[in-house]
């Protein structure tokens, strides 16, 4: 299976986030931000974290409007699968892949920690080697991931099941402990945490690795 | 011609700066400040004729993220 990870001026998860997709077994290619076409074949896009054009104006918000997303869009729109983490779950709602918005954290300070998050669906190819309700330790590096969205989202975001992953103790203020979402055809995924900085065992932990394993025992069956 | 782009949190949307703002009056003293929004100015200098669409057009596409975010155009 093959996997693009975009990088914008900023991104700094860029080649952790390449490395996890290789060490699952993916075959991995960087993609600039200007570039105005996804590699042929791709099965997945990883947007990465970092802080994408200095986070200026929001975060997120340049990147969301340069050219390589009018491709990510359009690869999602015709099915394809999309890794957003930390800004690029940012990213992706800022392109309105996925819906609400991230705030400043509700106690204004960055937060750099190994946090326990609850696996809330394993109905996707992200998810599917955890447990419902499993605990799972995986760093969060973020000063906005405070997640927001109308009530009337928050419910069906429930009500079908995609909420990916919530905070065992909401470290940020999220709406619901939400730490990660599911768009409606669950193919795209946006999460705070970094599940590839738990994906070795010198990182300290391996509880993210399994996201890593299961999209590419899912996207290499299909 | 000069466009200026006022973004503010919409109501409701809770705004953790502005509430950091509020503590800090009244550490310094100031009573009676039941409220503080925090929100930013764009400025924008525009080529003549640019219509008020034009620059409404940058907001909803850029300059605002109408899921948390209300805005306000003054054309001078």
């Amino acid at each position: 299976m093959r996997a693009a990870v975009v990088v914008f001026p900023g991104s700094n998860c860029d080649r952790d986030l390449a490395v996890a997709f290789r060490e699952a077994g993916c075959q991995v290619e960087m993609v600039w931000h200007k570039d105005t076409t996804l590699p042929s074949g791709v099965d997945i896009v990883g947007i990465p974290g970092g802080f994408s054009f200095g986070d200026y104006l929001r975060c997120g918000a340049i990147a969301a409007n340069s050219p390589i997303c009018t491709e990510i869009k359009a690869h999602a729109d015709r099915g394809g699968f999309v890794l957003g983490i930390c800004n690029g779950f940012q990213v992706l709602t800022e392109t309105g892949l996925l819906p609400g918005a991230l705030l400043r954290n509700a106690g204004l300070k960055y937060i750099c920690r190994t946090v326990p998050l609850i696996v809330g669906t394993n109905d996707s190819i992200y998810t599917s080697a955890y447990d419902v309700g499993q605990s799972v330790g995986v760093p969060i590096a973020h000063h906005d991931g405070n997640f927001t969205a109308s009530d009337d989202v928050v419910a069906k975001l429930s009500d079908e099941d995609r909420i990916a992953f919530r905070y065992a103790d909401n470290p940020n203020g999220s709406t619901a402990d939400i730490a990660g979402i599911l768009s409606e055809n669950r193919r795209v995924l946006g999460m705070m945490p970094h599940p590839e900085r738990a994906a070795d065992e010198k990182h300290g932990g391996t509880d993210g690795k399994a996201l890593f394993s299961s999209i590419a025992s899912a996207l290499t069956a299909a | 011609m000069k466009a200026r782009v006022h973004v503010m949190l919409k109501d409701g949307v809770l705004d953790p700066q502005g509430e950091a703002v509020r503590h800090a009056l009244g550490g310094l003293g100031f009573g009676g400040v039941d409220k503080v929004r925090q929100g930013k100015v764009i400025e924008l200098d525009l080529a003549d004729g640019t219509t008020e669409d034009t620059v409404r057009e940058m907001c909803e596409k850029l300059l605002a993220n109408t899921v948390i975010e209300s805005y306000q155009i003054e054309l001078s």
